[in-house]
């Protein structure tokens, strides 16, 4: 029996992740020193895993409410208003899901209807386009520009926008490009938005990782919380990746429905996990602080190491990523990627994964040890040298 | 303290090996900053001196032997317990000694080459002062983490997929 044609059409259509393939290359070699991970290099602190143990050990291993253990939705809630002066009832405003992406499937599932548009703005996170496209949306790239600092304009929305659209998903900081954007470019965003009357999914996965400006939460500017779904969650800042643990914030009816969802696909996150959160919430600032210092720092390293070696790179205000240009070297961002993992055994990932926009440049993360970094880009620099 | 300073200090209490470049371009600052921060921080004794944490037994044949040694003293009129200290500390033997509330006064490290050459220093040097009235030694039979480090930890290897979105 030949069952390709049993897939679904849609999924059948769905483009594999270019990272996808780059990782199957990388993978075989030995030696390499990785840029391409976009996850933290520390370890989980210990007393969240500790918890996590002692949660077992009391026999904490069966379903907890769909929307998340109550203590940890009521943490969640202390922990935004503290951090981002947010309000939100952690009964009707909060769900615990699995992951970030877990909620940006949920928040996407529950809006979007044949025919939407969504407006995603590119470079991005790779997941955008095909979880709207799996919802039965219409995805809609806006480009950023470099000459921009890839930063969204508020009248790039205007021109994207139709009858058609329904919602906009912003990142805050911005993967692939570290992008950050301060509150005065927020409002200028916001104005547009809500002329337009637009659904916003924020996801602010690495709000706690920026280094020069205070960090404003998209809802938490003037009338915007009315109409933001607010995702978050533990994998960046708290270095949780593989505990599967996000959280999606915002209005009452919206979070119920994305609930009911949740409740017949994944019945709830995974209770040990939610309980190592627990302790992150209420424990685990010092150790956010720390990691956080520690990547401003490495951030600092690899941009001027990359400015020295020829590949411009601007200060990016947030997240674990340099994004610099390697248009200067003649090669596509695949061409560059490709060659120097076989050359010089570093991996970084080429910028067309990440559509429109990202083509001539790559992403370096900076979430690796500095004794890594430096040989990296000591590595880097004899492969641009030959090419310059 | 400033802020950049503290920043600078815990850089390089972490690793002491790190050069003047390496820390100015972590730091954002240029070199001479860094250079003149770290001249400053000699000069008022922030910074007391650059050592290198060793694992001896990684090199050398026999192990070196540390004790920890607990001493009750008798305090002295007017100078308390920092000259019955001083007359401890001066000892090349001893590595470390603290002023402890509790069961008793002075936590005294000491290390040397056999157990013999301790019980010999705490024998006929330290319970023969004066203002010592008595000695506790216990031995150290494993170092599993010190000075915030974890020893025999070879497990360092990155657990994470190459590339990931």
């Amino acid at each position: 029996m030949k069952t390709t044609s049993y897939i679904s059409r849609q999924v059948e259509n769905l483009k594999p992740s270019g990272i996808r393939r780059f990782f199957d290359l990388a993978a075989q070699m030995d030696d390499v020193i990785s840029l391409g991970v976009g996850e933290p290099d520390f370890v989980t602190p210990w007393n969240f895993i500790e918890q996590s143990f002692h949660a077992l050990e009391q026999g904490y291993t069966s379903y907890t409410e769909n929307a998340g253990m109550i203590e940890l939705r009521e943490e969640i809630s202390n922990y935004l208003s503290g951090s981002f002066q947010l309000d939100y009832d952690p009964n009707e405003q909060l769900v615990v899901t699995v992951g970030a992406s877990q909620a940006i499937d949920l928040a996407l599932r529950t809006v979007v209807e044949p025919g939407d548009e969504v407006i995603i703005v590119e470079p991005s996170f790779v997941a955008y386009v095909p979880i709207v496209s799996l919802a039965g949306g219409t995805p809609i790239t806006i480009q950023t520009k470099a000459e921009d600092d890839f930063k969204l304009k508020p009248e790039q929305i205007e021109e994207a926008i139709t009858p058609k659209t329904k919602a906009i998903m912003l990142c805050n900081p911005n993967n692939p490009t570290g992008t950050f954007l301060n509150k005065e470019e927020l409002q200028q965003l916001a104005k547009v938005i809500e002329k337009h009357d637009l659904l916003v999914l924020s996801d602010e996965i690495y709000a706690e990782l920026t280094y020069d400006d205070n960090y404003t939460s998209f809802p938490s500017i003037e009338k915007m919380k009315e109409r933001t779904i607010l995702i978050s969650g533990f994998s960046k800042a708290f270095a949780m990746t593989g505990w599967r643990l996000g959280y999606a914030a915002g209005p009452a009816d919206i979070i119920a429905a994305m609930v009911k969802i949740h409740q017949y696909t994944m019945m709830c996150a995974p209770t040990m996990a939610q309980h190592a959160a627990l302790e992150a919430m209420k424990n685990g600032r010092q150790s956010v602080q720390e990691m956080t210092e520690s990547y401003k720092q490495r951030r600092n390293f690899i941009v001027s190491s990359l400015n020295e070696i020829g590949l411009s790179c601007p200060n990016p205000g947030g997240a674990f990523y340099a994004f610099p240009s390697i248009k200067e070297t003649g090669l596509s961002s695949a061409e560059f990627a490709e060659q120097l993992l076989q050359e010089e055994q570093v991996a970084v990932v080429p910028g067309e994964v990440f559509g429109s926009g990202g083509e001539g440049y790559v992403r370096c993360s900076y979430a690796t040890s500095i004794k890594q970094l430096d040989e990296a880009m000591e590595r880097m620099k004899r492969f641009v040298e030959k090419r310059l | 303290m400033k802020e950049i300073e503290v920043e600078l200090l815990k850089l390089i209490e972490k690793n002491a090996n790190l050069k003047v470049e390496k820390i100015a371009k972590l730091m954002g600052k240029s070199i001479d900053e860094v250079s003149e921060l770290l001249r400053d921080l000699e000069e008022k004794k922030a910074i007391l001196g650059y050592s290198t944490l060793i694992d001896w037994a990684k090199v050398l044949d026999t192990e070196e032997v540390t004790a920890m040694v607990d001493v009750k003293v008798t305090p002295a009129r007017g100078v308390g317990f920092d000259k019955v200290a001083e007359r401890i500390y001066r000892f090349p033997e001893v590595k470390a000694v603290y002023l402890m509330s509790g069961a008793y006064d002075l936590s005294v490290s000491v290390k040397g080459k056999t157990m013999t050459e301790i019980g010999k220093f705490i024998s006929e040097k330290l319970s023969a002062l004066d203002s010592v009235l008595s000695t506790t030694t216990h031995f150290v039979l494993k170092r599993y983490k010190h000075d915030g480090i974890i020893l025999h930890d070879d497990d360092d290897d990155d657990k994470r997929i190459v590339v990931s979105p």
